[in-house]
C-alpha cells in the first residue's frame, strides 16, 4: 500500500509537469501586447515596459520563467498581477466560491442521481424507468448553458421562485438551482451507472445467497446490493470534483457567480497571463489529487483490489 | 438413512418434510416460452439424503430454486404445482412466511462460493448477520456463535479466519464457510447444489464427507443436486433421474445402480469410464438434451433412446410405480428391469 | 442401502462429468435454446435496433440534419447573413416563421444555414479525435512498454487540462481578439481545440480494447503464423475493437456540438459571419427577457441534433451490448 502510494505519486510528478507547462506555455503565448491600454489613451512609455519586463523577468526564454513560477509556487507564492496585487488573494477569494458550487453540485448529483438509478436498476423496464432514461438523456446531452438560461428563466424571470442570480453571500440555498445546472450531466451519468450497476449486481450470486439466507429485502438491497454497486459510482463522483470546478465558468457566467470561471475569464481579457496560470494550475493539481484519492478509495471499498 | 423410504409418486403419508408436488416452471424469454420443468414431483425426509441427478439444462437447479423462492421472475415463471413444507403450500404463502422457512427451515448451498459470497465483506461477517438479523444477537455474542459455526465445518483456525474476505480462502475452505453459513440457523433441510463441482477432485471428498457427516449429525433432509454419479453413490439414500425437466426415474441408489429402469439412466451408467474397459471408447449418449422451447412430443428422451418403439414418438410415458420405493417414466420400464 | 461403502463401490472411479453439455450452469436456461440460430454479433445488433423507435427516430433526425448542412437553400431562399434593421425583433409570424433577430436578420434561414457550422466543426473534430486517440491507443495497447507508459503519461497531461478552460486558453491564444482570421480557419482552430482536449478519451478506450483484444488466441495465432504488425493490426485487431469507437465516435459528435455551441456562447469559438447554432444563442441572450424566441429556436435546433447523435450512440450501444438485454 504504501509503495503503491509513493509510485502514484512518482507518476504524477511528470503530469503535473507536463499539464502546468503546456498551460504556461499556452497562455504565454497568447499574442498582443499586455501593456496595451495599461497607461490610458497613449500607449506606455519604454521605461515603463523595461520596468515591468525586468520585475517580471520577460526577457528569460520561457522556461527559465516557467521554473522560476514553480520555484515560487512550492513556496505558496504565485506571484503578483501587473498592478502588483497577490494572485494569491484573487485565488483565495474566487476559489472558495467555486468549490462551494462543486460540492452543492456534487451533493446533489449524488443524492439525485443514486436515488433515482438504484430505483430504477431495481424496477427496470417500469414508468419511472423510462422517465429515468429520457431525462437523463437529456440531460446529457443538453449543454449546461442551456440548462442553464432556460431553469433561470423559468424560475427566476417567469415564475420568481428563485432570484436570477447568485448574492455575494452564496447562501447554499441559492446555490441549489445553479448546482444542479452545474451537476446535471454529472447528475445523469451518475443515475445511469447506479442504474446499470444495480441491474448486473441484482442477478449476482451472492445477493441470491442473500435471500437464501431469509434476511428481509431491505437488508438484502440496502447492505449487500448497495455495498457492492456503489464502486462505480463512488468513482465517478470522486473525479467529478476536479471536473466540476473546471466546468463551472459557464454556470458562474450565467448566474453571476464571483467564481475561478470569471476571475479567469478577465484575467484572459486584460491579459493577466499570470493569473489565468495559476488559476488553472491550482485547477489541475485538485484534479490529480481526487484521482489519487479515488484510486485509494477503491481499495477501502473493494477488498479483492490489492496493491503492490 | 431409513431402510425403505418410498417414491413419493403417488403414495402421500402426512408428516413429509419436504415435497415437491407436480411442479411446472417455464421461462419466458424473448426468443420463446422454454418449459423447464414439467412436472416434477419429489420429496425428503428428515434424516434422508435425496439426490436429484441430471446434465445441466434438466431443471434440477431451477427446482431447487423454486423451492428456495429465488427464481428470477421474469423470465422464470412458476405455472403449476405446489412445494410442501411441513405439509404447507409455500407457493401460496405470503413473502414473509417464505422468508422465515428461508435459513431456519429450509437453507441451501451453492455450486461456486466464490461468487455466492458477497465479495466485499468478511466470511465472519456474513455468518454472524444471520445471528444478528435472525435471532437478533448482539454483535461479540454473533461473532461468537459465527466462530463455532466455522469450527464445525473444520476450517483451521476459525477465529483468525473470521476477519477474512472470501478471496482469502481456497476453494474448499470457501465452501466450507458457504456450508457453515447455511447451517447457522440449524435448517431441517439443505439444499446443495452441485456443492464440489468448482472444487478440485481430493477436496470434493472431503466437502462431501462433512456434508454427510453434519447431515447425520443434525437429523437434516438433505437434497443433493448433482449432474455426477459418483458424488451420489457415496452419500444418497435415495435418486431422482431428471431429463428435461422430468422426474424420469426414481428409486433407491442400490436398485438404480444394479437395474437401472430408464434407458437414460443406463446411458448415465454406462457413460461412466470403467477401468476394466480401458482402451476401449466411452459410451455416450448420443445426441443433445432436447430445445425446452420445443420438446419433441411422446417421450422427450425419444430422439436419443436406444430403445424407441414408435409408441414413444407418441405417448409421453407417466412416472409410474415400478416396485417397492421406486419408479420410472419409461414405456419399457418393466423390460428393462426384468432383463439380464 | 444403508451402507454406504456398497455404493461406493460401484461408482469408483469417479465419474468425469459424463454428460455435461458445455460448462455448468446456474442459470437453468436451456443452452441448446441459444444454440438453435447462430447469429453474428453484428446481425444480433441490426435485430434489435430494427425493433428500437428510438433508433429509426434519431436516425431520420441525423438525415435531417445532414441535408441541412448539406443543401440549406433546400429548406429556405432566406438570407441568413443580410438582414433589415426594419425587422430588427420582429416575432414570428407566417412570413418569417421563426421571427428576426436584432439585426432584422431571417432566424429560420439563419437556423437551417447554422447546422453547417456546427455539424462540420463536429464532425471534423470527432474524426481527428478519433484518428489521433485510435491510433495512440492502438500503438501504446499494442506495443506495450516504454511506448505505453509515455503515451499513457501524455494523453495524463492533456486528461489534466480542464475542458472548457482549456479550449478557452487555447482558443484565446490563437483566436483572441487580436487575430483576424478567416471563417475557414476558425472553424479549423475550433476544431483542433475539440481534438486536442479531445483525444485521450478516445486513446484509453482504444488501448484496453486493444489490451483486451491482444491475446486473443486467434491473433497469436495469426502472429505465430508470421503476419506482419501492420497485418495483424489492419486486418485482426481494428475490426474488432471498432465497435466501441465506432458508439463512443457517434455519441461525441452530439455532444462536440454542444462543446462547440458553449466556446460560440463564450466568445471564443467561431464568430460572426460565421453562421452556427451557439453563436445565436449568444447573441439572443441578451434578450431573453424581451425576445425569448430568439434564444428558443436555435437552442431547439441544437438540443435535436445533440439528442439525435447521442440517442443513437446509445441505441447502438446497447445493441451491441449483451449485458444490457
Amino acid at each position: 500500500m504504501g509503495r503503491y502510494l509513493l509510485r502514484r505519486l512518482l507518476q504524477l510528478i511528470p503530469v503535473f509537469i507536463g499539464t502546468t507547462f503546456l498551460i504556461y506555455w499556452l497562455v504565454w503565448s497568447v499574442p498582443g501586447d499586455p501593456f496595451a491600454g495599461k497607461c490610458g489613451e497613449r500607449p506606455c512609455p519604454d521605461s515603463y515596459v523595461n520596468m515591468m519586463t525586468e520585475k517580471f523577468k520577460l526577457d528569460e526564454p520561457l522556461w527559465v520563467q516557467y521554473g522560476n513560477y514553480m520555484q515560487n509556487l512550492f513556496q505558496g507564492d504565485f506571484g503578483q498581477t501587473w498592478s502588483g496585487r497577490p494572485i494569491g488573494d484573487i485565488i483565495a477569494t474566487a476559489y472558495p466560491n467555486t468549490l462551494k458550487l462543486a460540492v452543492v453540485a456534487l451533493a446533489i448529483e449524488a443524492v439525485i442521481g443514486l436515488a433515482a438509478g438504484v430505483l430504477t436498476g431495481l424496477r427496470r423496464n417500469g414508468f419511472l424507468d423510462n422517465l429515468v432514461l429520457v431525462s437523463t438523456l437529456f440531460m446529457i446531452a443538453l449543454p449546461v448553458f442551456v440548462i442553464g438560461f432556460v431553469l433561470q428563466w423559468v424560475l427566476g424571470v417567469q415564475w420568481h421562485i428563485i432570484k436570477p442570480t447568485v448574492s455575494s453571500e452564496m447562501r447554499i440555498s441559492e446555490l441549489i438551482v445553479p448546482g444542479f445546472v452545474l451537476g446535471s450531466a454529472s447528475m445523469a451519468y451518475i443515475a445511469r451507472v447506479a442504474r446499470t450497476s444495480i441491474a448486473e449486481n441484482r442477478r449476482a450470486d451472492y445477493v441470491r445467497t442473500a435471500i437464501a439466507k431469509g434476511l428481509p429485502m431491505r437488508r438484502v438491497v440496502g447492505v449487500h446490493l448497495l455495498r457492492n454497486s456503489l464502486i462505480p459510482v463512488v468513482t465517478l463522483l470522486g473525479t467529478d470534483l476536479g471536473a466540476l470546478m473546471g466546468g463551472a465558468i459557464v454556470t458562474e457566467g450565467i448566474f453571476g457567480i464571483n467564481g475561478i470561471g470569471r476571475q479567469v475569464f478577465r484575467a484572459i481579457v486584460t491579459k493577466e497571463s499570470a493569473t489565468v496560470v495559476s488559476i488553472v494550475v491550482v485547477l489541475v493539481l485538485v484534479y490529480l489529487l481526487m484521482n489519487l484519492l479515488v484510486d485509494l478509495l477503491y481499495a477501502a471499498l473493494d477488498p479483492r483490489i490489492r496493491y503492490e | 438413512m431409513s431402510e425403505q423410504s418410498a417414491a413419493g409418486t403417488s403414495g402421500r403419508p402426512a408428516g413429509r418434510l419436504l415435497e415437491v408436488d407436480d411442479l411446472r416452471v417455464e421461462f419466458r424469454t424473448r426468443d420463446g416460452v422454454a418449459k423447464v420443468i414439467n412436472g416434477v414431483t419429489y420429496h425428503v425426509d428428515a434424516g434422508e439424503t435425496l439426490a436429484v441427478l441430471g446434465e445441466s439444462g434438466s431443471g434440477k437447479s431451477v427446482t431447487a430454486q423454486t423451492i428456495m423462492g429465488i427464481l428470477d421472475t421474469p423470465p422464470g415463471f412458476v405455472t403449476g404445482g405446489q412445494v410442501r413444507f411441513h405439509g404447507k403450500d409455500m407457493l401460496r404463502m405470503s413473502n414473509e412466511e417464505r422468508r422465515r422457512i428461508r435459513g431456519e427451515g429450509i437453507a441451501m448451498i451453492f455450486q461456486d462460493a466464490l461468487s455466492a459470497l458477497n465479495p466485499v465483506f468478511t466470511v465472519g461477517f456474513q455468518i454472524a448477520e444471520q445471528f444478528r438479523v435472525r435471532r437478533g444477537m448482539g454483535r461479540s455474542e454473533a461473532k461468537k456463535r459465527a466462530i463455532e459455526m466455522l469450527d464445525q465445518v473444520k476450517i483451521p483456525n476459525a477465529k483468525g479466519r473470521f476477519n477474512n474476505y472470501p478471496h482469502q480462502f481456497s476453494g474448499g475452505m470457501r465452501q466450507r464457510a458457504m456450508i457453515a453459513m447455511s447451517l447457522a440457523l440449524d435448517p431441517e433441510v439443505l439444499i446443495a447444489d452441485e456443492p464440489t463441482t468448482a472444487l478440485d477432485v481430493t477436496v470434493q471428498a472431503q466437502i462431501m464427507d462433512l456434508l454427510a457427516e453434519l447431515q447425520r449429525e443434525r437429523q437434516m433432509g438433505l437434497i443433493l443436486i448433482t449432474h455426477d454419479l459418483g458424488v451420489v453413490a457415496d452419500v444418497a439414500d435415495r435418486i431422482a433421474v431428471m431429463y428435461a425437466g422430468r422426474i424420469v426415474e426414481e428409486a433407491n441408489v442400490y436398485d438404480l445402480y444394479a437395474k437401472p429402469a430408464h434407458p437414460y439412466t443406463l446411458g448415465l451408467l454406462n457413460s461412466i469410464p470403467r477401468l476394466d474397459e480401458k482402451g476401449q471408447e466411452l459410451r455416450t449418449i448420443k445426441g443433445l438434451p432436447p430445445n425446452l422451447m420445443n420438446i419433441p412430443p411422446g417421450c422427450p428422451f425419444n430422439p436419443r433412446c436406444p430403445m424407441a418403439q414408435p409408441v414413444c414418438r407418441e405417448k409421453v410415458p407417466p412416472l409410474l410405480q415400478i416396485g417397492a420405493g421406486r419408479a420410472s417414466a419409461c414405456h419399457f420400464a418393466e423390460e428393462l428391469v426384468n432383463r439380464d | 442401502m444403508s451402507d454406504p461403502t456398497a455404493a461406493s463401490i460401484v461408482s469408483t472411479p469417479p465419474a468425469e462429468r459424463p454428460t455435461e453439455v458445455g460448462a455448468p450452469t446456474n442459470a437453468g436456461l436451456p443452452e441448446n435454446a441459444r444454440k438453435e440460430k447462430p447469429r453474428g454479433l453484428l446481425g444480433d445488433a441490426w435485430r434489435d435496433l430494427r425493433r428500437k423507435p428510438l433508433f429509426w427516430i434519431s436516425a431520420a433526425f441525423i438525415v435531417l440534419f445532414l441535408l441541412m448542412a448539406a443543401f440549406p437553400w433546400l429548406f429556405t431562399n432566406g438570407d441568413a447573413v443580410n438582414g433589415s434593421l426594419s425587422r430588427s425583433r420582429v416575432e414570428p409570424s407566417a412570413n418569417g416563421w421563426f421571427g428576426y433577430d436584432v439585426q432584422g436578420r431571417d432566424v429560420y434561414a439563419r437556423v437551417i444555414y447554422g447546422a453547417r457550422a456546427s455539424i462540420v466543426v463536429a464532425v471534423v473534430s470527432v474524426f481527428g479525435t478519433l484518428l489521433i486517440g485510435g491510433t495512440m491507443g492502438i500503438i501504446a495497447g499494442y506495443r506495450g512498454g516504454w511506448v505505453d507508459a509515455l503515451l499513457s503519461r501524455i494523453a495524463d497531461v492533456f486528461f489534466g487540462l480542464p475542458f472548457v478552460l482549456g479550449a478557452i486558453v487555447i482558443l484565446t491564444t490563437f483566436n483572441g481578439s487580436g487575430t483576424s482570421n478567416s471563417k475557414w480557419e476558425i472553424m479549423a482552430l475550433v476544431s483542433l481545440s475539440l481534438m486536442v482536449l479531445g483525444w485521450p478519451v478516445v486513446m484509453r478506450l482504444m488501448r484496453s480494447s486493444v489490451l483486451a483484444t491482444k491475446e486473443a488466441d486467434y491473433i497469436v495465432a495469426a502472429r505465430a503464423l508470421g503476419a506482419g504488425t501492420g497485418r495483424i493490426i489492419l486486418k485482426h485487431l481494428l475490426p474488432n475493437c471498432l465497435a466501441p469507437l465506432l458508439v463512443y465516435g457517434t455519441i461525441m459528435v452530439g455532444s462536440f456540438i454542444g462543446a462547440e455551441a458553449t466556446l460560440s456562447f463564450l466568445g471564443v469559438g467561431l464568430k460572426t459571419p460565421v453562421v452556427s447554432w451557439g453563436i445565436m444563442i449568444s447573441e439572443a441572450q441578451n434578450y431573453i427577457r424581451v425576445s425569448p424566441f430568439l434564444l428558443f429556436f436555435p437552442a431547439a435546433f441544437l438540443v435535436t441534433a445533440v439528442l439525435s447523435f447521442v440517442m443513437l450512440g446509445e441505441a447502438v450501444r446497447e445493441a451491441l451490448d449483451p449485458k444490457l438485454r
